[in-house]
């Protein structure tokens, strides 16, 4: 269960949404400047909104009713940044490794091998960032998000910079991470056709408030 | 004096004295401006990426050294790190290192003098280090120290590297706050600017003087060239990216 409340002010810009999603993959709709990435930063304590509560699965992140503000690094989300945001000067199996070392020990393990497998990142591990293409890069962001062993993955447009052929590779991998992971996934996209094959919940912003939400269970 | 015997004490070897002045600005040098880098990275990285009441202050005062006449800076040295100041019995009672008129004495002005410099090399290599790639790894669970140590500061690192080539040079050049603060004291003190100082005060020292201030020429030129190279390496990368 995911469930994101949120009044937030940045300059002209007003949020005021409460999102409750029963089913592990949510979708946020909607057109640039509805507000979408804010949300996913609010999820991820990179914005701290003025009035909020954030729950994943039982865990609360974030309820300023009582004073709770988890720090970036203690909510534990692995988030896909729309510009991914890979570390330049680590290689691929370094960049994946990353978020490794502070997972609590105890607790579910996404197994290396099998993450490194799925995402089809074998061939990628010694080469640098900025000699992937576009997928590539793409798939080594989501691997090294998975990899921090999150309790829920945050995708900002993970298929918006791909070719068609790209997208439907990247989107094939992101269902298999949804079925063999099963951690809850919050996505940002503008193209109802791809939410509709990934997401169990939809729910569309425009000018920062939820004008529409769907169960599609 | 003739052009002909000018010209072969310039070739001359270089006397022991010359050889030690030589040697002490290296020491100098190299210490001052490897004590200083722990204190000019922390400083640089509170300018480039914290926000704080006094910051402008705290700026001004690592600048200072930059436009106060170094006479000035090797007096303030004096009353603070003399033995009488209390830095200066701070460090005496405390680790038994005095700096008035010793050799350390000479480091600590050429540290001082060369913070600035230091400081905004490394200010700026760390504000051109992309602050998204930081959070992003706050999110992977990396606590602040971490996210410096991984991210920051490997992605800093040739600015870093350019500060403290910047700061050994100023400090191969200081000259008066160190005959302020320490004075000019052959084998202690005594460095190459200040014996180029000394080499222009008796009759025929031009060409000792003109020999030290070669190799002067040559230790800054070679240091500035590095701290360019490293630069040019910056500015490549973050093109890059």
């Amino acid at each position: 269960m995911i469930s994101i409340e949120a009044r937030h002010r940045q300059g002209d810009f007003a949020l005021e949404a409460s999102i409750r999603a029963k089913g592990a993959t949510l979708a946020l709709c909607g057109p640039s400047g509805a507000g979408k990435t804010t949300l996913l930063n609010i999820v991820a304590g990179l914005s701290r909104p003025r009035d909020g509560r954030v729950e994943v699965n039982g865990a609360v992140l974030l309820d300023t009713s009582v004073g709770l503000d988890l720090p970036p690094r203690r909510r534990r989300v692995g988030y896909v940044f729309q510009e991914l945001r890979l570390f330049p000067h680590l290689k691929v199996e370094a960049n994946l490794l990353y978020g490794r070392r502070f997972a609590p020990e105890d607790g579910p393990s996404v197994d290396f091998d099998q993450a490194v497998d799925l995402l089809g990142l074998g061939p990628l591990l010694t080469r640098w960032p900025a000699r992937l293409s576009g997928g590539e890069k793409q798939r080594v962001a989501i691997g090294r998000a998975l990899l921090a062993n999150p309790r829920i993955l945050l995708m900002d447009e993970p298929l918006a910079a791909l070719d068609d052929a790209r997208r439907m590779e990247i989107l094939s991998y992101i269902e298999k991470l949804r079925d063999v992971f099963a951690i809850p996934i919050v996505f940002v996209s503008h193209r109802l056709s791809e939410v509709e094959r990934l997401a169990s919940d939809i729910a569309v912003l425009d000018h920062g408030r939820v004008v529409e939400t769907r169960s599609l269970q | 004096m003739e052009q002909g015997s000018g010209f072969n004490t310039l070739l001359a070897p270089f006397s022991p004295p010359e050889w030690t002045a030589i040697l002490l600005s290296l020491k100098v040098a190299t210490i001052g401006a490897a004590a200083s880098l722990p204190f000019g990275v922390a400083i640089a990285y509170l300018l480039a990426r914290r926000s704080f009441p006094c910051k402008t202050l705290l700026n001004g005062l690592v600048h200072l050294p930059l436009v106060m006449p170094p006479v000035v800076t090797g007096w303030l040295l004096l009353l603070g790190f003399g033995r009488q100041g209390p830095f200066g019995r701070a460090f005496e009672s405390c680790c038994g290192l005095v700096f008035s008129f010793r050799w350390t004495g000479a480091a600590l002005a050429a540290a001082v003098m060369g913070f600035p410099l230091m400081v905004r090399a490394i200010r700026l290599s760390i504000e051109a280090v992309d602050a998204r790639l930081e959070q992003a790894a706050q999110t992977l669970g990396a606590p602040a120290p971490m996210v410096f140590a991984t991210i920051t500061a490997p992605l800093a690192l040739p600015g870093i590297v350019a500060g403290l080539i910047l700061a050994f040079a100023r400090a191969i050049g200081e000259f008066g706050a160190t005959i302020t603060f320490v004075a000019n004291i052959p084998g202690e003190t005594q460095t190459i600017a200040t014996a180029i100082y000394s080499a222009t005060q008796i009759p025929g020292g031009e060409a000792g003087a003109a020999r030290l201030t070669i190799v002067a020429i040559l230790i800054a030129f070679a240091a500035l060239v590095a701290a360019e190279i490293l630069a040019a390496r910056v500015s490549r990368e973050a093109m890059d990216q």
